[in-house]
Order: C-alpha cells, then structure tokens, then sequence
C-alpha cells in the first residue's frame, strides 16, 4: 500500500539514485535486472490499496531507488545504504523503511505470505526471481493458489536465467500446469509490463507474469 | 472428558462464527473437525505455506490460527516462524497437539520434543503448556484476543485438575528454606504424587516463556534447591532458572525428554515412564538429588 507522495523524480532520475545508494558507477546485476518491473509497477500498476511484496530481497537498490524516486523513502536514506544507522539494508526491512511491506532476503518466503493476503480479497503483487524459485517453498504456494484459484495475486518472476540448473521447458509452464495464467514478457519493455501486469477484473486464476531480461 | 484437542476444535468453530478477526490456517491436521467456513484454509500438506499463509493474514488484520501435529507446526516451518511471522513482526496463535510423545506409536516423526526449545529461541512468543483442558480452554482465548505471537501446546496428557489462573502458583508450600520443585504443565499429577511424602514447596506454571523470573524467586523463599519438571526436552527451561537465581547460590536438577532417541514405540504412558517422568520417575530422581545436598 502506497503512502502519500510528493513525486518529483522519474525513470531518468534511478541511475543517479542508485550511484547515491551505492556510491558505485556501476551496480549490481541483481539489483538491476528488477528495475523496469519495479519501476511499472510503482509508476504505473500499483494503486494505493494494493499490495506489494518483494521476495527477491536479494539485491534491493532498484527497490529503494523506485521508492526513493516515488517519494516513500525520503532521498537522504539512501546515503549510508548498509550503515548501522541506515533504514536501508541489503535485505529490506519492513519495520526500519517506509514503504516496504516484507521483510525478505532468505528466499522463497514471500510467496507464501503473499497467498495469505491475497486470500483476504487484497489485490497482492509478490516479485520473485527466477534462482529463487529453486526453494521448494515457492512451489507449495504455487500449487495452492492455482488450485483455488487465487486470482487477486499476481507473481512476477524475474527472469535472469540464474537459477544454476535452469527450468527446461520456461518457467511459465510451471505455473500454468498448475492452474495458473502465465505469460512471458521483456523485462526491460515498460509497455509490454504495464499491460501484462495491470489488474485484470476478469480474471479468475492467479497470474504469472515472467519478465525476461538478460544478464 | 473432553480432550484439549477437542476442546480447541470445538473453540475454534465458534470463533470462526463469532469473530469476524479470526482465520484458520491448517494443512490437512484438524481439518474435518473444524470444519468448512470462508475463513478456515486448509493449504494441503504445506505446512511452510500454512506459516506464510498465516503471516499473510496477519498483516491484512486478521488473527491467524496455525494448527498441526507439533513437528509439522514448529520443526519443518521453523524459519517461517522465525521470518514470515518473527522478523515481519507478525502476530499468530499456533496450536499443536501431540505434545512429546502422544503418538508414541508412531515412531520419532511424530514426536517433538524439542518443540519448545526450537520456539523458545526465537524473541518475542508467548509459549503456554497448559496441564488441563480448562487451562487450554482459557489460554487459548486469550491468545484469540491478543495481537502477539503466541504457541499452545496441548496434549492428551492431563492433571487430575486445573489449576487457576496465575503465572507461577504456589500449590504446597514447604517448611522454610525447604527445596522447590517446578512443574510445567500437565507433569504436575506425577510431581504431586512423587512429592507428597517430601518437605517442598511445589509451584505449577504453564506459560513458560516470558518465563516468571520474579515469581520463582519468591517461592524458593530462602530454599537454595530448584527442580524443574518439563514435559519436553529436559534442560528447556534451566537457563531461565539460571537467570531468576542469577544472583544467588542454587542447585538445580532439571527433568524432562532426554535429548536422546527413545527408539521405541508403544504407549504415551510407557514413553513417560521411559523418559523417568511418572511418579515413580520422578520419586526416583529426587531421592538421588536430595541425597546428595
């Protein structure tokens, strides 16, 4: 759920915001391989009864700079990112930064408590990657929700090809055997996001959205 | 008489009715007793999703009820306690039954006793080992009022009678300076009768964590020996007796499951008697402990 914002920053801003993160020039691949889906959906997707939980918190600068830049993490926080005083970790903290709504960084927890909200009407966007979905965890909550049909939750995978032993025949599959609605998108395309991931009213089935992008 | 199980079945149903806040969360344990109700999920057998599922609930408002048989509720999610609930600072009611060795009969998988020291270790539970089934009936509603984290441990193992309300209750209370034996839970029928020829105060507690620190220093008065009787892993509760006490010179025996595998099957009763925690058990342990003050 969003807070009130004052937005004065845009997509072009999330690279100098994230040298103020990091102090780097040059960032992550994790940290960026989320960036347009965090971008879409805090810019263009997420309205402010809706849910968001990254799973993924693994990597989060995207996460803080699209939070900074949206006005929910105030702009200062970002210096120190890490430090003892920061409300900025390298896994987010829901009780130390405004905005973020879990608490993650072991992975494959997100998911779960996503279907928990979900259950209770709440529209629940979870963001997970693709390495991630290694834990079988994952994997309990994408059976249940196909099942019955969960469809206020949608999960986006990110797709970075890390997960070491791979999943033959895409992810999506996965998610659709098992009751699911699962499309493929480019992770880098802010259209192609934007449709995929906007609420659909009609929807009867939770959705997938795997957004590929290349390491 | 009605079990702590049923008991819990059937307060269950009627929050579900009555309480618009409470939902069940169960993987496939309890799931016909409770019955269907919009607010009743049962995830399957995917006990770290019932924990997610939980958290999830919770952080929509509502007080989330997690039952199953205790491994499954506590040891396969127990990092989902410790995160999805612990970390996002979640509250929940986690139910188990089974205790250390109800299911005696079915062999190691389904015993646990380290199920308290598993959900001691993390801040922030609240952790009752109710003896009766009026005490399961009252802890549990006040967990259902409550917004923290919160595991009842029921048993089939049971007191002859309830004890009333209170932290730590004194029950018989010994000459001055005698020894104080502790017992939690529903190991309190064996130390009665283990005690009743013995010059000691005997003090029941069911809620052992936040743990009555203060309250058990009061009743060991000028005593200087302590016995704890825990119907889990032995030793569960000694640090906290070693933190009441901190400050005074004391002797402690700490009683409970051996952190060993029994490896047999059989009844509850002949695991309790395995374990030295009948009467006769406990008789016996104290005999060797007061021999030698």
């Amino acid at each position: 759920m969003r807070m009130a914002t004052t937005t004065t920053l845009g997509y072009d801003d999330l690279p100098e915001l994230l040298t103020r993160l990091t102090g780097d020039e040059k960032h992550d691949r994790s940290s960026l391989s989320t960036l347009d889906v965090l971008w879409v959906l805090y810019d263009r997707v997420l309205g402010d009864e809706d849910r968001f939980l990254l799973s993924k918190g693994h990597g989060p600068a995207a996460f803080y700079a699209v939070l900074a830049a949206k006005g929910i993490v105030p702009v200062d926080a970002l210096d120190g990112f890490g430090s003892f005083d920061s409300v900025l970790g390298y896994h987010p903290d829901r009780k130390l930064a405004p905005g973020v709504e879990l608490s993650s960084g072991s992975l494959g927890h997100g998911l779960g408590v996503a279907v928990g909200a979900a259950l209770t009407g709440r529209r629940v966007w979870c963001l997970v990657g693709d390495g991630e979905l290694d834990e079988g965890s994952n994997w309990e909550a994408v059976q249940y929700a196909g099942r019955i049909g969960l469809s206020s939750l949608t999960a986006v995978v990110v797709d970075n090809a890390s997960a070491w032993y791979g999943w033959p025949e895409g992810i999506e599959r996965r998610f659709m055997l098992e009751g699911w609605i699962a499309q493929r998108v480019d992770g880098r395309d802010h259209e192609a996001l934007e449709a995929a991931l906007l609420p659909d009213p009609d929807a009867t089935r939770p959705r997938c959205v795997v957004a590929e992008v290349t390491r | 008489m009605t079990g702590m199980r049923e008991r819990f079945y059937e307060l269950t149903r009627e929050a579900l009715d009555e309480n618009d806040r409470v939902a069940v969360v169960t993987a496939q344990i309890g799931n016909d007793a409770i019955g269907e109700h919009p607010r009743h999920f049962d995830v399957g057998i995917r006990e770290q999703l019932m924990i997610g599922v939980a958290a999830g609930l919770s952080l929509e408002g509502y007080r989330p009820v997690a039952h199953s048989y205790t491994p499954f509720l506590v040891e396969r999610p127990w990092e989902f306690l410790k995160l999805d609930l612990g970390h996002n600072d979640l509250g929940a009611v986690l139910v188990s039954i089974g205790a250390s060795y109800d299911a005696a009969r079915a062999g190691r998988t389904h015993q646990a006793p380290e199920d308290v020291a598993l959900v001691a270790a993390l801040p922030g539970w609240t952790i009752h080992v109710p003896g009766h089934v009026d005490e399961a009936d009252r802890l549990f509603r006040q967990a259902l009022g409550g917004d923290g984290r919160t595991y009842l441990r029921l048993s089939e193992e049971t007191n002859h009678a309830r004890v009333d309300p209170g932290w730590l209750k004194v029950l018989r209370r010994g000459s001055a300076g005698a020894p104080l034996v502790v017992a939690v839970g529903p190991t309190l029928t064996p130390v009665l009768e283990a005690t009743s020829d013995r010059d000691v105060t005997v003090a029941y507690i069911a809620t052992v964590r936040p743990f009555p620190h203060e309250e058990l220093r009061d009743a060991l008065a000028d005593g200087t020996d302590v016995v704890l009787v825990e119907p889990y892993q032995a030793g569960t509760s000694a640090a906290e007796i070693a933190v009441a006490l901190r400050d005074r010179p004391h002797r402690l025996l700490a009683l409970g499951v051996p952190n060993e595998e029994l490896r047999r099957y059989g009844t509850g009763a002949e695991h309790r008697a395995a374990h030295g925690l009948d009467a006769a058990g406990i008789a016996h342990s104290l005999e060797s402990f007061f021999e030698t003050s």
